[in-house]
């Protein structure tokens, strides 16, 4: 099962090493792992998914809150979230290719956000299971290239993990 | 007061209670050696290898509960010491190891003894620091101490740039007396209602069992659980590193549990309704085969590591906590009920357990005309009482140290449970000598083992450092050998340490007394002279019978119920 792991961690140099190896010395699985400074620049908030049993992502979460950096870790498996992740995607537009772009973008609402006259760079924002919507929605030939951010996310209401 | 940042390194030291480091000198580390030079506080000892100092260290630590502290240089010096602090984090040994770096400016550019310790030490410390200015230097310190003797404890390295120890660079010195770290909060009481859920599934059981581990001696709580232990009367069994957080002699101890733990520990964990783990981390070589480990018990864990509690095994009432805090809370509420175990069920299952224990499954032939090492570790347990310091390298002498020395107190066994460092004894050792110059020592190994640090022999003669070395010479790596014999038909695939040295000559070269005995019948006269023999380091080489195995066993893949007992037993005596 697909958990999501979301942590603060203080922000010194070799931190994002320390969680990195944790999971590869230990045999856990990363999905993807996303880290960057908040607005207490002392701290960065990372976000990994990781996939497990229940037991397995209980232990990866109890290991990595006993890392000395982090200062607080949720997993968001079970409690209400909302989750985004941003993707950018080069396609080939040529002809007919550029009107089906469109019509995508406007279904998915993506936005294009570089032009060339063989090229669109769309964006796309939302959970994993619409970008992967989109992926499967455009012929594979037509992909040149896509990059994603990983996931983020963030609890609904008042929850809040915050130091 | 202005200081460089040498300086502040000793005053540090000094403020946390210090009173030896063990290291070894390198370019890196120039700044601080000139520094120690000139100050009192902190003695050196000088050793022959990093992982000797580590080792050392190491048992100062295990046999005193204080951190143990060592310096060594950048690069190889370092990584010299990898093995020890793995050793350490394995068995959540606090230890402070103090690195020199290149200068900062030089960091990353393959700098002569560059290496990066951050990254190489990562996996095998509870954290590691590189000190980044020489304002955040004692600080980082304070915190290292902190880290590596609170919660679980476990060793910290600090890497110091050798620009940061500038003798000429100085900055005001203050050196906190208390820290808080935002990120670092370990668990101190459990959770009352979990520990009174605790009790009374305690108090229910019929086949009760208490499982104590390294983590009762970590977190100084032997009295706790002994107390508990007496007041209710159960049978308690120890885990390799929990030797002696039980009195051994008591009627109550059944004996180490395990691999090579005895027959009635193991046979009792198999067949009992409720266990009580404390400290212990239901490691591969406790339970055997997991799937048939404890089939019939409802478990109540108490650790101060969260992840160590249901990391192997399901836990029905899990208690994170200091183990000592802990104890004391169930006994007190224990002092608050008139609830008692039920007596007629604990009579029948003690019935048990002394039928068990007739197997008597450590015995071996005691009318051999070649010595058994068993006879040899039971003869110095007997000529000291039990009461003396034993360190122990890794093979079959430690299982035989473990099984036939008879610890009555914490910190006395230290061995290398959880990584099995070979190697690890005769550093060991000293730093148990410096923690206590008047106690009894000895260090109980093999000639392969013994082979691995055997150049600490040279610091033991700078420094009059006087312990016995026990060497059971089976002229085997006999463990290795015993598992070939047991599971690949004999090949015994170099297992044999063929050209072994003189060890006699060897150690009168260091400047120590050597003893040959080959025959039982000297074992006892040599130990007694050893032992007389104060302020010298004596180095028996018993040459023991190249074949004995070590019994019972729990082969590979067994449970605990599948013992497999000495062939010869029905012969013994
Ligand atoms: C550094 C290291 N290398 C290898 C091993 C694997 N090993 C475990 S026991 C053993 C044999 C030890 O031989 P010896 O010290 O003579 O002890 P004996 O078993 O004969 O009593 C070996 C090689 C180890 N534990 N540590
Ligand atoms: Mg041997």
């Amino acid at each position: 099962m697909r958990h999501i792991i979301s942590l603060l961690i203080e922000n010194e140099s070799g931190a994002l090493s320390r969680v990195a190896g944790l999971y590869s010395a230990r045999g856990y699985n990363i999905e993807s792992l996303t880290v960057a400074p908040t607005d207490d620049p002392s701290l960065s908030r990372m976000t990994i998914v990781t996939f497990g049993s229940d037991t397995v992502v209980e232990q990866i979460a109890k290991q990595t809150d006993k890392l000395i950096d982090v200062v607080r870790l949720v997993t968001y498996t079970e409690s209400p979230h909302v989750e985004r992740e941003l993707m950018m995607v080069k396609l080939r537009a040529v002809g007919a290719q550029r009107e089906e772009a469109h019509r995508l973008v406007s279904i998915f609402r993506a936005k294009i956000v570089d032009v060339t006259d063989s090229t669109y760079v769309v964006e796309v924002t939302g959970d994993s299971g619409k970008i992967d919507a989109f992926l499967a929605a455009v012929p594979s030939e037509q992909i040149i290239e896509v990059v994603r951010s990983g996931v983020v996310g963030i609890a609904r209401g008042e929850t809040a993990l915050k130091v | 007061m202005e200081l460089s940042g040498g300086e502040i390194l000793f005053k540090c030291l000094e403020a946390e209670g210090v009173d030896y480091i063990f290291g070894y000198p390198g370019g890196a580390v120039l700044h601080i050696y000139d520094a120690l030079y000139q100050q009192e506080a902190v003695k050196h000892i000088l050793v022959r290898h990093e992982q000797g100092a580590t080792h050392a260290a190491d048992g100062y630590s295990r046999s005193t509960g204080k951190p143990g502290v060592c310096l060594v240089t950048s690069g190889p010096g370092a990584t010299n010491a990898v093995t020890g602090l793995a050793t350490a984090y394995t068995d959540s040994i606090p230890l402070v190891v103090i690195t020199g770096q290149v200068p900062q400016a030089m960091i990353g550019t393959d700098a002569f003894q560059e290496c990066d310790i951050i990254g190489i030490s990562r996996p095998c410390v509870k954290h590691n620091f590189l000190v980044d200015s020489l304002e955040n230097l004692a600080t980082t310190i304070k915190k290292a101490f902190h880290i590596a003797t609170t919660g679980r404890p476990g060793p910290v390295v600090i890497d110091i740039p050798k620009n940061l120890t500038d003798p000429k660079v100085k900055v005001p010195f203050h050196y906190p007396s208390e820290i808080e770290m935002r990120s670092y909060k370990p668990a101190t009481a459990g959770i009352m209602g979990d520990v009174r859920r605790a009790v009374d599934l305690l108090l229910s059981a019929k086949k009760p069992m208490i499982y104590a581990g390294g983590g009762v001696i970590l977190g100084e709580s032997s009295t706790q659980l002994t107390a508990l232990s007496r007041e209710l009367g159960y049978p308690v069994t120890n885990t390799l590193m929990g030797l002696g957080c039980y009195p051994a002699s008591d009627e109550q101890f059944v004996g180490m549990l395990g691999m090579h733990g005895t027959y009635e520990s193991n046979m009792a964990m198999h067949e009992c309704d409720v266990l009580l783990a404390v400290g212990a981390r239901f490691d591969d070589r406790v339970t055997g085969q997991i799937d048939t480990f404890c089939p019939y018990a409802r478990v109540i864990h108490i650790d101060v590591d969260p992840s160590n509690i249901a990391k192997n095994f399901p836990v029905e009432v899990p208690i994170v906590g200091n183990t000592a805090h802990v104890l004391d809370d169930m006994l007190a509420v224990l002092s608050e009920t008139n609830r008692r175990p039920d007596s007629d069920a604990l009579a029948q299952w003690w019935d048990q357990i002394k039928s068990w224990q007739s197997v008597d499954s450590y015995n071996y032939d005691r009318n051999s005309k070649l010595i058994k090492p068993q006879f040899v570790v039971e003869k110095y347990c007997e000529l000291t009482k039990g009461e003396a310091y034993v360190t122990s390298d890794v093979g079959q002498h430690q299982m035989f140290a473990a099984q036939f020395y008879r610890f009555d107190h914490p910190r006395r066994w230290i061995n290398s449970g959880g990584l099995g460092t070979m190697g690890f004894g005769l550093p060991a050792a000293m730093g148990v000598r410096f923690a206590h110059p008047d106690a009894e020592i000895a260090c109980v190994t093999g000639e392969g083992s013994v082979q691995m640090c055997i150049q600490e022999l040279s610091t033991c003669k700078q420094y009059d450092v006087a312990f016995n070395i026990l060497n059971l010479n089976n002229g085997y790596l006999g463990m290795v050998r015993q598992w070939q014999e047991f599971t690949y038909e004999s090949r015994y695939s170099n297992s044999y340490v063929d050209a072994l040295p003189d060890f006699t000559k060897l150690v009168e070269a260091y400047g120590h007394v050597g003893m040959v005995i080959d025959k039982p019948g000297d074992v006892e006269g040599a130990l007694r002279e050893a032992i007389a023999l104060k302020d010298r380091l004596c180095f028996l080489d018993f040459r023991i019978d190249t074949e004995e195995n070590v019994y019972p066993m729990i082969e590979q893949g067994k449970g605990h119920h599948q013992m497999r007992l000495n062939p010869r037993r029905s012969e013994f005596v």
